[in-house]
């Protein structure tokens, strides 16, 4: 049997790396804000996988996928910015979740648990995150060019649907994944504080991407050791380990 | 050899439910600048998306075939979220190293500036960087949005000898978006001014203070005046 600590180690760092890397996408056009209502969203589901004892993240991805849905509708019809339509999903999932999650479970739901992360889960957390972290590095170079602008993109002939569709979707199971690590409530600042770290410390879109990804995978690992000798819950150490290197970043701001 | 690279015939964008614009007829000819003048809210941008085919419209675009078309955005104000070197940003074109180096001669630029981040950039430096990267895969046509819209007064007579030069360099048919009308005096052959309708297409010379008073409803006065 291997050891539960490795487990959540190596889980760990599968997902943070991938958050991490998918989150240097999002920090332009405010998309950071979008993982932050997408991961409140989920807790409908988190709470019936903790209810019927399945798999969090499988819970959490239906819910996320809605979420997009509804965010991508709302954008068409209304034309208001992304950001005050997600707050309207955002309350609305947190919401619902209260309405029959008991209270005893809360805690799991809303800052995850690593440490319950099982030998299969790692085994299929492997080669989703490489798949994961494949495609994100494949739209890459043309997501920059829909962030900078759309219309440019477009006359280059890109086909910015299917680039948003791949991109949405990529986000769907990056935050279902960073539910099981760091809850609900701090999904959004697994993928937005290392990419903005990274920022403060970056002259180029390379340095920019590893940056991120390397900052991610190093928080989160610090914050599983401290969880094992502190005994307290390790999403809240990822996070705040994460904010710590942010700060640190202030100050050798380039 | 000067044929016609573009021919626009009873062209019609609605957006919204609400006309943009109505009917404009009009041709471009190989090499020459055609200046598309208009206010705010003239539906200039509109046209040139409806050119590049961003925007669904009634009516004829014809473009000669293969055409190969640079478009030089207003402004990019996403541009700065993210770190990126100048480099990098002509790679999302696919720009070739050689083909980096000849852009970068012909926009006078040195090559020190590729590793730098496109938001430690001057205003007049960015322009032309992006003016470069609409000549990135060597096209037949530039358009341009707004060319002078955030350049200070003393970099405007430059950018538009720079495009100049670039015109005869590369033998480039140049559509030109603007709002400022001393621009069309300097600089351009033809000129297309654009409320919603076509009101007048022609020679510059050509341009009245009737046309002008209709163009911008009396909002302005025009004079034209020399500089030393």
């Amino acid at each position: 049997m291997i050891d539960q600590f490795i487990l959540s180690l190596i889980s760990g760092i599968f997902i943070s790396g991938v958050a991490g890397y998918l989150g240097s996408l999002m920090l332009s056009k405010r998309m950071s804000l979008v993982a932050g209502p997408l991961g409140h969203l989920t807790l409908p589901g988190v709470a019936l996988a903790l209810i019927y004892g399945f798999d969090i993240s499988l819970g959490a991805f239906p819910f996320v996928i809605l979420g997009i849905v509804l965010i991508w509708l709302f954008e068409i019809r209304t034309k208001l910015p992304m950001e005050a339509l997600t707050a309207v999903v955002f309350a609305s999932g947190v919401a619902i979740a209260f309405l029959f999650l008991p209270i005893g479970q809360a805690e799991e739901a809303l800052i995850g648990d690593i440490s319950k992360v099982s030998l299969g889960d790692t085994i299929i957390l492997f080669p989703l995150c490489f798949f994961l972290f494949l495609v994100i590095k494949r739209i890459y170079p043309k997501m920059v060019l829909i962030n900078i602008s759309e219309d440019l993109a477009k006359s280059q002939g890109v086909d910015v649907k299917k680039y948003n569709f791949i991109y949405l979707f990529s986000i769907a199971i990056t935050v279902a994944l960073g539910v099981k690590l760091v809850g609900g409530l701090l999904t959004a600042a697994l993928v937005a504080i290392p990419s903005a770290t990274s920022r403060n410390l970056s002259r180029n879109l390379l340095q920019y991407k590893l940056n991120s990804l390397i900052f991610s995978v190093l928080s989160c690992t610090i914050g599983i050791f401290l969880f094992k000798f502190t005994n307290l819950p390790a999403g809240p150490l990822i996070i705040l380990t994460s904010a710590f290197f942010f700060l640190i970043s202030l100050v050798f701001k380039r | 050899m000067s044929g016609t690279i573009l021919k626009v015939k009873n062209l019609n964008v609605e957006l919204d439910g609400e006309k943009v614009l109505e009917n404009l007829s009009f041709e471009v000819k190989e090499g020459e600048v055609l200046t598309i003048l208009g206010p705010n809210g003239a539906g200039k941008t509109t046209l040139l998306k409806a050119l590049l085919g961003l925007l669904p419209y009634k009516g004829k675009i014809k473009w000669r075939e293969k055409v190969k078309i640079g478009y030089v955005p207003q402004r990019l104000p996403f541009i700065k979220d993210v770190p990126m070197s100048v480099e990098e940003f002509f790679k999302l074109k696919g720009a070739s190293e050689k083909e980096t180096r000849e852009i970068l001669k012909s926009t006078g630029l040195n090559e020190e500036i590729l590793k730098k981040k496109i938001g430690d950039l001057s205003s007049g430096q960015f322009q032309r960087i992006l003016v470069g990267w609409g000549l990135i895969g060597n096209p037949q046509v530039l358009l341009f949005d707004e060319p002078l819209a955030g350049i200070d007064i003393g970099g405007q007579e430059s950018i538009y000898k720079f495009l100049e030069k670039l015109r005869e360099e590369r033998n480039l048919t140049i559509l030109l978006v603007t709002h400022d009308l001393s621009i069309v005096y300097k600089f351009t052959a033809n000129c297309l001014c654009l409320n919603k309708k076509v009101l007048c297409y022609g020679k510059p010379e050509k341009l009245t203070t009737e046309h002008l008073t209709k163009l911008y409803r009396g909002e302005i006065k025009f004079y034209r005046h020399e500089h030393d």
